[in-house]
């Protein structure tokens, strides 16, 4: 037992130490207490929501999200006939048709939703040569994931601090590596009207925004961790189970 | 000799089969009556665990194939199609990308064990250098296995490694053509790693099954170090051995699971969620955390060809290891200088994994180096050196008698 | 996790007699966990291989008949399989419904394959070894029953696509379908 503590204390401190040389280069982020975060967390699915209506109406101008179908909203709460609604008011291409030429019909729910730009020389061409990532995964392709999000959201300071040479068309972001970035400070007061009565303030909309970002990037996290909290519980019980065999079956020696 | 051999199951197809083909009798022999000393501790089930974990691995790593597609236009959207659309598709790469690391902390306890009670000393020299074949060609799968996602890591980690190569003088170059067929990690790159990571893992089984022969003729090691004298001193695999390694299986698969189900993402780097771009490279390129203290070893000489070296010696010395120690004592608990330099080397594997995910740059350049010199410092002059000099503390008689007189160290059985 | 229910006490060193009880109904209940968990971690895998969420997406899919004109058929692809969408003429339709039922290797009637008479809608695999039978085209050969005639093994099929010659055992299949509008199907 003694021996098996050990080997578990050492490969926690190993991975405590990768963990650790991963972090050591992150900025200070401004940390928020998720409720998707911790072993019973789940998914807030009126922020998330709310979080939706901000990337349509404000994100979805530049950055696309290709990996995403838009049935997977089904797991924030929409209903069927809602994804319909909403998949109808996109546009997307199909094709070739008899004539053999590519044609535009109304979404559907199995489609991604479409990108702003048809491809990524279009969308630098359009940003002044910068390319809006694809947020399909950007809660998890970022060090701080959720957080990081919500830091670059709500990190821009216009003018920038003293000191800063500033390049043209460039905006001042306190996270942001280099801290010299294309997009503008994008969120404002009341840039959208929630529909639930929520204040729309830049704070909030930056947390609903990475609520929804946190779900699209990993669309099965509720169900992993129901899942995980009764596979551990039925391995402690095993675990319990064999160690009083094991105790058993050994105490007959001697 | 055209007579059936004698057999002695009482079911009679089990005994018509036995008879032509004595497999029962070799499983019966090898996992039921296999005599393992009986005051083996739990770090000899980390040996049980990798085996476990290279059925999890290939059984998790079969389904994920049939969804997979090794294109580099697909595979990254493939992957996403697997967390996203697949039923339990999240939960199969989960397991076997946490599965990876997972099989390497195993297989490094194992291999700390080993190193301790000088598993790898006469007779059991082939057993070991088994082991390190077996541990050189996981890295190979597991190198492999990173790039198939075709994230940004997995494409600048397999340009970086296959780049290692170049640093021969004349057959390095063609050698790097070779290994990515074409002028860059491409398509035709990734096509022949999906294929060598689903060969090599059926490589290593091969190579486990060679490992366990090997140790079913010599027998286990314990933690005295010292051979069974007879029946008093062993127990019989099946129930004991079986039903103890079982537990410490479950007690591994809690942490295992852990990290699938609450921090999946956690050993893996964000970097890997971008799509490979073959005219950016990421700002701070590192390894998985299996591969640092070797990828620091290759960091800290100012060489290019040196630094190639000095990685693929820091693991071709483990194969003449059982050589490089002179010590007739096996167990370090009956030396007691070694150990403290054992417990240093573990300590200095740490450091070195540290510097290796550090930029290689300062004070972490300096450190590394000094972690490289001890790493070669260690096995080829203190071990040769140290087992002359020492004077190791008594041997016991036999296991039998130092688990009944309880000695300080020897009554594992009663703890576990 | 199989060794657990491994029975114990074939090692000859365990000793019967007190507690011997307790200790079997302990080792059973541990094999027993043991197999539980290890078929469960088997469904996942078995999961795995059925179709994904984004193939059972795009399970239905909207069909406009207008262009379709009178006796034309066209073919669409449903689940990836093709579907026959035949605009009957009346003298097809005459042909379908006059046949005696008991001549029919799978009786049914015209009107149970049809949900306006004029359009037929049917799975375009032959039901005996899974073959695309031909005459969806005017030039195609349509058998010797004006319907469809399946090249690999010779099944002829009537304008109702049900068998009536050849190896084929039954009808063509009928797709799950309903009109959305008088010129509209959803398939699915």
């Amino acid at each position: 037992m003694r021996a098996l503590k050990t080997a578990i204390l050492s490969a926690a401190l190993a991975l405590g130490l990768a963990g650790a040389a991963q972090a050591s280069e992150a900025v200070h982020l401004d940390k928020q207490n998720w409720p998707h975060s911790g072993v019973f967390g789940t998914i807030d699915k009126a922020a998330a929501q709310r979080g939706f209506q901000v990337y349509k109406e404000v994100c979805s101008a530049c950055h696309s999200m290709r990996l995403v179908p838009i049935r997977t909203l089904a797991g924030i709460g929409f209903k069927d006939d809602e994804l319909k609604a909403l998949a109808a008011g996109y546009e997307v291409q199909a094709g070739p048709n008899d004539a053999g030429e590519m044609f535009m019909r109304p979404g559907l729910p199995a489609d991604r939703f479409p990108s702003p730009f048809p491809n990524d020389n279009a969308a630098r061409a359009a940003n002044n040569g910068a390319l809006p990532p694809d947020l399909s995964l950007i809660a998890k392709a970022r060090v701080g994931g959720e957080d990081y999000i919500y830091s670059f959201l709500t990190g821009f300071e216009d003018p920038a601090p003293a000191g800063v040479n500033l390049m043209p068309g460039m905006n001042y972001n306190k996270v942001f590596p280099g801290h010299q970035v294309g997009m503008p400070n994008i969120l404002q007061p009341d840039g959208v009207t929630y529909a639930d009565g929520t204040k729309a303030t830049v704070e909030q909309e930056a947390k609903d925004v990475s609520t929804f970002l946190t779900f699209v990037a990993e669309p099965h996290l509720d169900e992993r961790k129901q899942m995980g909290v009764k596979v551990i519980l039925f391995l402690l019980v095993l675990a319990g189970l064999m160690y009083a065999s094991k105790r058993k079956l050994w105490s007959t020696l001697h | 000799m055209a007579q059936a051999q004698a057999s002695k199951f009482k079911n009679p197809l089990v005994n018509w089969i036995d008879s032509r083909l004595p497999i029962f009798t070799m499983l019966d022999h090898e996992y039921n009556h296999y005599p393992m000393p009986r005051n083996v501790n739990y770090l000899w089930a980390f040996g049980a665990i990798a085996g476990i974990m290279l059925v999890v691995m290939i059984a998790t790593g079969l389904f994920l194939a049939m969804q997979y597609s090794s294109h580099t236009s697909l595979a990254f959207d493939s992957v996403e199609r697997i967390m996203r659309d697949v039923n339990y598709g999240w939960l199969l790469r989960y397991v076997h990308a946490n599965g990876a690391s997972m099989f390497f902390i195993a297989v490094y306890i194992h291999m700390f064990r080993g190193l301790y009670y000088g598993s790898y000393k006469a007779p059991r020299e082939i057993l070991w250098i088994l082991g390190v074949i077996i541990f050189l060609v996981m890295m190979g799968t597991a190198f492999m296995g990173y790039v198939l996602p075709w994230g940004q890591m997995s494409f600048w980690g397999a340009t970086v490694i296959t780049n290692l190569f170049s640093a021969f003088p004349i057959v390095g170059d063609p050698i790097v053509t070779l290994l990515w067929g074409g002028f860059s990690v491409d398509n035709p790159t990734l096509n022949r790693f999906f294929a060598l990571h689903f060969l090599l893992p059926f490589v290593l089984l091969g190579l486990v099954i060679l490992h366990t022969a090997a140790l079913h003729v010599c027998g286990s090691n314990n933690p005295l170090g010292i051979e069974p004298k007879g029946p008093q001193d062993t127990v019989p695999f099946n129930p004991y051995v079986t039903l103890k390694d079982g537990f410490a299986v479950v007690v591994f698969f809690i942490v295992f699971a852990a990290f699938v189900f609450f921090m999946p993402n956690y050993m893996g780097h964000p970097d890997n969620y971008i799509p490979a771009n073959p005219l950016v490279t990421p700002a701070h390129i590192v390894p998985e955390w299996y591969f640092l203290p070797f990828y620091a070893i290759l960091r800290a000489i100012p060489d290019k060809l040196g630094g190639v070296i000095a990685m693929f010696g820091s693991i071709a010395l483990l194969l003449v290891l059982p050589w490089l120690d002179t010590s007739k004592v096996r167990s370090c608990k009956f030396r007691p200088i070694y150990r403290q330099f054992f417990w240093i080397l573990a300590i200095d594997g740490l450091v070195l994994g540290y510097a290796g995910a550090m930029p290689a740059e300062g004070s972490w350049l300096l450190i590394a180096r000094i972690g490289t010199f001890y790493y070669f410092f260690h096995f080829l002059v203190l071990l040769p050196v140290l087992g002359k000099l020492e004077r190791p503390l008594p041997l016991p008689n036999s296991i039998s008698e130092a688990v009944l007189k309880g000695g300080a160290h020897a009554k594992p059985m009663e703890k576990a | 996790m199989a060794q657990t229910t491994h029975p114990p006490g074939t090692g000859g060193h365990a000793a019967s007699g007190d507690g011997s009880t307790r200790r079997d109904f302990l080792y059973l209940a541990t094999g027993a966990v043991g197999v539980v968990g290890a078929a469960s971690a088997a469904w996942p895998f078995i999961s795995s291989m059925n179709p994904a969420a984004d193939t059972l997406a795009l399970a239905s899919i909207d069909v406009d008949l207008a262009p379709v004109a009178e006796g034309q058929a066209i073919t669409v692809t449903w689940r990836g399989k093709p579907v026959f969408v035949r605009h009957r003429n009346a003298k097809e339709i005459e042909e379908a419904k006059t046949v005696n039922l008991g001549d029919l290797r799978d009786p049914a009637s015209d009107e149970s394959r049809v949900k306006k008479p004029e359009w037929l809608i049917v799975v375009g695999i032959c039901t005996h070894l899974g073959c695309v039978p031909l005459g969806q085209k005017v030039t195609d050969p349509r058998g010797d029953f004006d319907g469809w005639f399946c090249p690999c093994h010779g099944s002829h099929y009537d304008t109702a696509g049900r068998i009536r010659k050849g190896p084929a055992p039954a009808n063509l299949v009928l797709p799950p379908y309903a009109f959305t509008s008088d010129t509209k199907i959803r398939l699915g």
